[in-house]
């Protein structure tokens, strides 16, 4: 028995190796070409991963928050740590003095904010954990306005959906001009009370590497979601007028729009 | 689904389906061993598994770096393990540091040979998936098959319940706990009885797996999104915050190679094509004397 056996052992384990072999060295680069349909159905599990989300979560359900002797080092940054747009450096010579956030789209009044007039604003702090899509932590504490305070002054259309975060740092330099950062949010994120644009990172002004004068915190989704060096706040209907219609710089790229997981 | 392939494994026909006439065991009887619903849970397991693990691997290679804590120390020191490379005059050294133990990895991990040469990159690229540097990809890949794992487990528990299987065939019994010791020598002696039921290392090893060890890897793979982290802060305390669940779910992960190791050996040391023939069509030849 044995003796007819082990060929047929030999082949088997051969026949798997050479299958597996053939599996791993790189069959499924596949995968990643956004124009094929297998990537469609396997993205269309975001979908599921967002709305099985926003039906455990409560709307206001909040992100964990730290003791402030959990704030054991520095914010790690991320990312653009340093713009080098003229327009962004100029600004930042001056102390963001003559910098605005203008807020507009489907608003009822558009808005044009100086960082005095944010900062006068109603605050929040928070210390809370950044978690970056490639796999680490940081705790940190953040002071800032909540967005949804900005958004009652500049008065939301009803036919608005998403918040879009336009930023300073270019990316990259595309045939039609520079690519700049942007991000998106839908409203329910943009509402939430731990969503702040937050000027102040553990106590002190908000440094250059990590985004001043102004970036976002939405602290239920990861780190690529919160826009660093924001510039302008758009409310729109659609995402598809934005960069390539994936509804931020990173979500161009293949990452996920809905970024809780 | 027929009453007989609801009894499961305890069914016994004669002569039925026809002998392949390969089998050397030809005195044996065929019993129906797997039910449809496990056969079907068992592959599309294998296939989650398989896109899981080498999704997974991309996924960490974008931070090979283990930590213990709720956050990753950069003005502290707490991890656990770090696959990393470093430049020694001309040559990259690739190493693992675990617990503040180096090894070097050169060429295996750390740093890979690309085109005849060393580039800095944690895993070799039949290790990943894509087989090049997407994080991206990596996690979309990852996240698909976690719904898929999830989803069959749950379409498992539900039918292994109501058809007896977990019950019958993954519970221990006090008696075959008694004789632990006896299987482990007969495991240890490579002599494997065919009488169509699992022995008590099947059952504890197969129980483990489906019980234990994927319900924390589900589990500590939701600890480390942030979203469930608002719907269910105490994963965190469970598990002793977020890099803590990450470093238990590397060392999950680790087990269930361990397992599909072990699982594809015992296959092949048991006979391949009967335990084959039983995953697909649910029917197993049993040795003579079982019979």
């Amino acid at each position: 028995m044995a003796e007819l056996r082990i060929p047929r052992r030999r082949f088997l384990t051969g026949a798997a190796l050479a299958a597996s072999g053939a599996a791993l060295s790189g069959c499924f680069d596949d995968l990643a070409d956004r124009g094929k349909p297998v990537r469609g159905v396997l993205t269309s599990a975001e979908r599921l991963t967002y709305e099985a989300q926003r039906l455990l979560l409560g709307a206001d359900a909040l992100a964990p928050e730290y003791a402030a002797s959990e704030v054991r080092q520095a914010m790690r940054p991320n990312g653009t740590t340093g713009p080098r747009d003229p327009e962004y450096q100029r600004l930042a010579a001056a102390g963001f003095t003559d910098w605005r956030l203008s807020v507009t789209g489907l608003v009822e009044r558009e808005l044009s904010l100086s960082l005095d007039e944010i900062t006068n604003m109603p605050s929040r702090s928070q210390i809370t954990r950044h978690d970056c899509v490639e796999g680490w932590s940081c705790i940190a504490s953040w002071t800032g306005v909540p967005l949804a305070r900005v958004l009652d002054e500049a008065g939301v259309k009803p036919a608005a959906r998403y918040v879009v975060f336009h930023c300073f740092d270019t990316m990259e330099n595309g045939f039609t001009g520079p690519v700049r950062y942007y991000e998106s949010i839908d409203l329910r994120d943009a509402r939430h009370p731990q969503t702040i644009l937050a000027y102040a990172l553990n106590g002190t002004t908000l440094p250059v590497s990590n985004g001043a004068p102004l970036r976002l915190r939405v602290e239920r989704q990861l780190g690529y979601k919160m826009a660093k060096y924001l510039r302008a706040i758009e409310l729109t209907d659609r995402l598809s007028g934005f960069g390539d219609g994936m509804g931020g710089y990173w979500e161009d790229r293949g990452y996920e729009w809905f970024a809780g997981i | 689904m027929s009453d007989e392939e609801t009894q499961g494994m305890t069914t016994l026909r004669e002569g039925e389906p026809q002998d392949d006439g390969q089998d050397l065991r030809p005195t044996g009887r065929l019993v129906y061993r797997q039910a449809l619903t496990t056969r079907l849970a068992h592959w599309l397991w294998a296939a989650a598994l398989f896109f899981l693990l080498l999704s997974g691997l991309q996924i960490f290679m974008a931070r090979p770096n283990l930590y213990i804590g709720q956050q990753s120390g950069f003005g502290f020191d707490n991890a656990v393990l770090s696959i990393d490379a470093e430049r020694q005059g001309p040559r990259i050294v690739g190493y693992v540091d675990l617990l503040g133990h180096r090894f070097d990895t050169t060429g295996w991990l750390g740093a890979i040979a690309e085109d005849g040469q060393l580039q800095p990159r944690a895993f070799p690229s039949w290790m990943t998936i894509p087989g090049y540097r997407d994080l991206a990809t990596g996690r979309v890949v990852h996240f698909f098959f976690a719904w898929m794992l999830v989803a069959t487990l749950l379409f498992w528990f539900v039918a292994s319940l109501i058809n007896g299987h977990a019950r019958r065939d993954l519970v221990p019994t006090r008696r075959e706990l008694g004789g632990i010791g006896a299987d482990i020598v007969r495991h240890l002696k490579l002599r494997f009885a065919h009488d169509g039921r699992y022995n008590i290392l099947q059952k504890l090893s197969y129980a483990a797996v489906l019980f234990l060890l994927l319900p924390l890897m589900i589990a500590t793979g939701l600890t480390m999104s942030p979203g469930i982290n608002a719907f269910a802060p105490w994963l965190l305390e469970l598990f002793g915050g977020r890099q803590s669940a990450r470093t238990i779910h590397f060392a999950g992960m680790l087990l269930l190679v361990l397992f599909f190791i072990v699982h594809l050996v015992m296959v092949l040391l048991a006979g391949p094509l009967n335990e084959l023939r039983s995953i697909v069509t649910g029917w197993y030849r049993t040795d003579p004397e079982a019979s």
